[in-house]
This record gives structure tokens, C-alpha cells and sequence, in this order.
């Protein structure tokens, strides 16, 4: 059996197993989360699957009131805002991810540099369900 | 890498500059607001232009397609100013699509190919609603991995001016401090989409509200109205309304020469003395938020280029498209250290009549940002400052001017140095 292709179509199935993986490149040790095929660093394509701790932190955010549609239809509106950021992983890279865990109501209070981990948001029915990510406060 | 020590083959120069006004048309499609700046741009020509000798055209648009259901759109530019069949070349690099057309004009020209070349910038945004123009602009972020986080455009800027504020202590109201001067240069302004200074908005609001017979909103001054979450709702938090650049319509068009052509065509021509351009990971990718470098390395290009100094510049229009974005810049560009910008904003000191003057046409939160035509609209500016033609809002005396476009969240970056000799 052949390895996982190093796709957004890989990395998005195996979010639906709970699981949060980059790829590791054999030539120049760098980490890519989400994965790539070719290292951008080092040109080199041996790669290999890595799965992530799910530990993170805050590295900025926001709190969005005004919804892109996917959003809304997943029941996000002005009057329930969500919160959208950037986290660095403790293996080192960083990603973009819904925040759960903290009050989009009040954003003066969330906090740069919060330990976060990892979370699998499920939308959708049936064939459609797909999986998202998202980092919740500890 | 070094990119340094870049030089044009051969000079190049504007020599015509105009734009459509910026706002809502219903109405008016993409082409008729072009139409309306290349007439502009043709009677700015001091010696007179026959279109004719027009060799080819670039025009910077972000998404026609998904806006106004049109693909292909720069023939049917072509063709509407009389150019066809002259190549017509669409340049698509988001927010900073004319900006990028303008440098493929001047590469265009420095080759030898061409002697005398169109630049366009063209967009119509308001035929869609909000929702559906906040989904189209998100199409410039990575659809694969930023978007299914939640983000949005208001919210990537966002996202940079929580990491800002954490790092240098800057504050919600440090950003009102720029969209309130922006509103103000905007006010002089007779092409900007929002022509009224901020305390010009509240009156009328609450002119409109006696009139109504609703309850009058009590704002003792600006800084209340900008807190009010009904009058200044948040878009993106701390992102609010009059933080954002509007939804707009409008066209800018440019015309470029081979330097020595340039005085048969002008009595004042600004001759394009440095460009740069770069790119960039997504924004979750990169060693720091609180800088777009793209723009740090553009900048760094078009100054060697030139063989000046961010201290030789005296008018900048600046890729305000959130009210964060300028203050970065005004960084990103070496008018201001790291962390010193937000205190520049908020001293005035990028005001008008300050030091160090940025977005003196209103910038794209007042004048308006229909994106694919903002990189154009810039340099539109920057022609009317160094010819002594910007009327109220002239900067007196100014001889060297830059244009710093931005697309997306500084995936593109392309900045631009003119001089009027």
C-alpha cells in the first residue's frame, strides 16, 4: 500500500479521523502543516507523514461579525460572532483555525499567547459532513 | 537572495493620468467607468494624444468574473477606447492587479517592445451583496486553508492588528486616528467615493434622524461616534466600519512613454524613477504578523532603483484597504521604525499638513477601493501632487512621490517611485 497523497484532500480526510497531520521532509528535516508534496525549502520529495501533538498557542485573532455564507449557514451572524486566528503548533509551524473555548462577545478579553488545543468541528449531513479545524482554549 | 542594483533598460515616464470618480453606479458597467477614465487620463495629456498611437494595453482586474459574471474583460476594455486590435493583457494579482499592470507597462516599455503603452485599473463591486462580496474577496486568501478557518478579509487585517496591538501597545483607537484623517483628505477630494470629513457624516445623521422624527444620536464628538456600536458596528473585531474600505466602483487609467518620447507628450511628465515587487507566503506562514514582508522587500527594490531613501519621499499613497494596513505601511515602507507607527498616526504626523503626509487623495477607506483599479487610482494621485494640480489638498512643493499597492494580505506587494523633475 502506497502512502497517503501529500494533498489538502489528504489533510482534510484525516481531520475526519481526529487527526491533525503535516508532512515531514526526509531531506532537510522541515515540518509542513498543512502537508506538501515538494519541500519549498529544499526542493527535496521525500516526505513523510507526521502527526501533530494538537498543543498550540494564540498567535493573533479576531472576531468575526460579518459572515462569509459558509459561516452563516454553519449559524454564524452579527449577533453570533465567532472567533477566527492564527496558532502556532508546538512542533513549530503555525495555522489558520476557528477558536472555540472563548467569548467572540468579548474579544478585549482573549488573550495573544493562550494555550490552545486541537478541536474537529463536523458540519454538514451525510455526504456533505466535512471536517474542520479548530483549537479550543484548555 | 539579493535583487539589488536592478535597473530599467530604458526610462520610462507618465504622461497622462486619469480616473472615473469611485462609488456606487448602478447602471454603469465596468467599461463605461473605464471609458470615463481614459477620457480623463486623454485630456491630461498637456500636448495632446491621438489614441491611435496607443501600442498595447494592461489592465489590472481582481474578479470581473465572479462581480459582474464577465471574464475576458480587457479586450472589451480595449475595444471600448478604440484600441482593438492592439494586445490587451488582463493582470490579476488581487487588490494589487494595476499596481502589477503598471510595472508590466513600464517592463513593457523598458524592453523596447513598446514605446507608448495604457495602463488601466477597473472593478465593480456593488452589483453583488455584502455577503456575496465579502465571499469574492475572500477568493484572494488561500481557499484551501485560511478560508475554512473562518477568516474573512476584514479578518485577516484583523488578525494582524491583534498581533500589533500585543506587540507595540497600540489600541482600537489608534486605527480610528487614521480613518478619521483619511475622511478628512477624502473631504477635498471631488473623486472620493466618501467626500465628507467624519463630523460631516454624524451631522447628517443626525439631520436625517430629526427629520425622521427618530430619537437624535447624543455623540459629543468623533471618538464617541466611532465607539458607537450602531453607528460604527463592528465588521471584524477590532476592525469596525469606518475601519474597512467601502465596497466601490471606478476605473483609473494611465498613460506610460519611453522616457525620451516624454516631452513631445508633456509639458510635466513624472518619470518612474523606481520599482519593485514581491510575494508572499499566507499569512499564517510567515516569521511575523505585524509587518507585511512583501512590501519591506518592494520598497527595498524601488529605493535602490532610485538611489533614494524612504527621507527623499514627500507624498505617499498608501494600500489603506483597513485602517491597520496604513500603519503598517507607513513601517513596511521606512517612513517610521517598527512599533513608531501607530504613534505617528496618532500624533498627526501623517497628516496632511504633518511631516509626512500619506493618503492625501483620502486613501481607499474615504476615496473608495474598487480593488482592481486602486493600484491605478494611487498613482492618479501621485501625478496630481507632483504636477502642483491637487487643489485644497496639494502638498506644496512636492517633487517625489511613491504608491505602495497591496494584494490580499500581502501575498502581492508592488511599490512605485516617480519624480517630476
Amino acid at each position: 500500500m502506497g502512502k497517503k497523497e501529500f494533498t489538502a484532500s489528504s489533510f482534510y480526510q484525516f481531520l475526519g479521523e481526529n487527526k491533525l497531520m503535516g508532512s515531514l521532509c526526509q531531506s532537510c528535516g522541515a515540518l509542513h502543516v498543512p502537508p506538501r508534496a515538494m519541500c519549498p525549502a529544499c526542493y527535496g520529495e521525500d516526505m513523510e507523514w507526521a502527526e501533530m501533538s494538537g498543543e498550540g498557542e494564540l498567535l493573533a485573532f479576531t472576531t468575526v461579525h460579518i459572515a462569509p455564507t459558509a459561516m452563516i449557514e454553519a449559524g454564524y451572524d452579527r449577533k453570533n460572532p465567532y472567533c477566527a486566528g492564527i496558532v502556532r503548533l508546538a512542533e513549530g509551524p503555525a495555522i489558520s483555525a476557528q477558536i472555540l473555548g472563548v467569548d467572540p462577545a468579548r474579544p478585549q478579553e482573549i488573550e495573544i499567547g493562550t494555550p490552545l488545543r486541537v478541536a474537529f468541528v463536523r458540519r454538514g449531513e451525510g455526504e456533505a459532513q466535512r471536517t474542520y479545524l479548530a483549537f479550543e482554549r484548555g | 537572495m539579493t535583487m539589488t542594483n536592478r535597473r530599467l533598460g530604458r526610462g520610462v515616464a507618465i504622461v497622462g493620468a486619469g480616473m472615473s470618480r469611485f462609488g456606487a453606479f448602478p447602471g454603469q458597467a465596468t467599461r463605461d467607468l473605464f471609458v470615463e477614465a481614459f477620457q480623463e487620463m486623454r485630456a491630461s495629456v498637456d500636448k495632446g494624444l491621438d489614441p491611435r498611437d496607443i501600442e498595447a494595453l494592461y489592465v489590472g482586474n481582481y474578479s470581473s468574473d465572479l462581480f459582474e459574471n464577465q471574464g475576458h474583460t480587457a479586450p472589451i476594455m480595449a475595444d471600448w477606447v478604440g484600441l482593438a486590435p492592439r494586445p490587451a493583457t488582463r493582470i490579476e494579482d488581487a487588490c494589487a492587479s494595476s499596481g502589477v499592470a503598471l510595472r508590466q507597462g513600464i517592463l513593457a516599455i523598458a524592453s523596447g517592445l513598446y514605446d507608448i503603452v495604457l495602463v488601466g485599473g477597473i472593478e465593480k463591486m456593488t452589483d453583488l451583496p455584502t455577503e456575496r462580496v465579502t465571499d469574492t474577496l475572500a477568493t484572494a486568501g488561500d481557499a484551501m486553508y485560511e478560508i475554512p478557518a473562518g477568516f474573512t478579509f476584514p479578518g485577516f487585517y484583523a488578525a494582524m492588528a491583534t498581533a500589533y496591538m500585543a506587540r507595540y501597545g497600540a489600541t482600537a483607537e489608534t486605527f480610528m486616528q487614521v480613518g478619521l484623517k483619511n475622511h478628512d483628505n477624502g473631504a477635498l477630494n471631488d473623486k472620493a467615493q466618501f467626500g465628507a470629513r467624519i463630523a460631516d457624516i454624524m451631522a447628517s445623521k443626525k439631520a436625517r434622524a430629526e427629520k425622521k422624527g427618530w430619537p437624535v444620536p447624543a455623540w459629543s464628538d468623533e471618538m464617541e461616534f466611532l465607539h458607537d456600536d450602531r453607528a460604527n458596528p463592528v465588521i471584524a473585531w477590532p476592525m469596525r466600519l469606518f475601519d474597512c474600505s467601502p465596497i466601490s466602483d471606478g476605473a483609473a487609467a494611465l498613460l506610460l512613454v519611453g522616457e525620451e518620447l516624454a516631452p513631445s507628450f508633456s509639458d510635466v511628465p513624472l518619470h518612474i524613477i523606481g520599482s519593485g515587487q514581491a510575494s508572499d507566503v499566507a499569512l499564517h506562514d510567515r516569521p511575523e504578523l505585524t509587518a507585511l514582508r512583501a512590501a519591506r522587500l518592494a520598497a527595498q527594490q524601488a529605493y535602490d532603483m532610485a538611489g533614494l531613501t524612504p527621507a527623499d519621499i514627500q507624498v505617499a499613497e498608501v494600500h489603506d484597504c483597513f485602517t491597520v494596513a496604513e500603519v503598517i505601511a507607513t513601517e513596511d515602507l521606512g517612513f517610521f521604525e517598527p512599533g513608531e507607527g501607530w504613534h505617528a498616526a496618532e500624533e498627526g504626523r501623517t497628516a496632511l499638513t504633518g511631516p509626512r503626509p500619506v493618503n492625501t487623495s483620502g486613501g481607499l477607506k474615504s476615496k473608495g477601493h474598487p480593488v482592481g483599479a486602486s493600484g491605478a487610482g494611487q498613482v492618479v494621485e501621485i501625478w496630481k501632487q507632483l504636477r502642483g494640480q491637487a487643489g485644497e489638498r496639494q502638498v506644496p512643493g512636492a517633487t517625489r512621490g511613491l504608491s505602495h499597492n497591496v494584494g490580499g494580505t500581502g501575498q502581492t506587494c508592488v511599490v512605485h517611485l516617480f519624480e517630476r523633475r
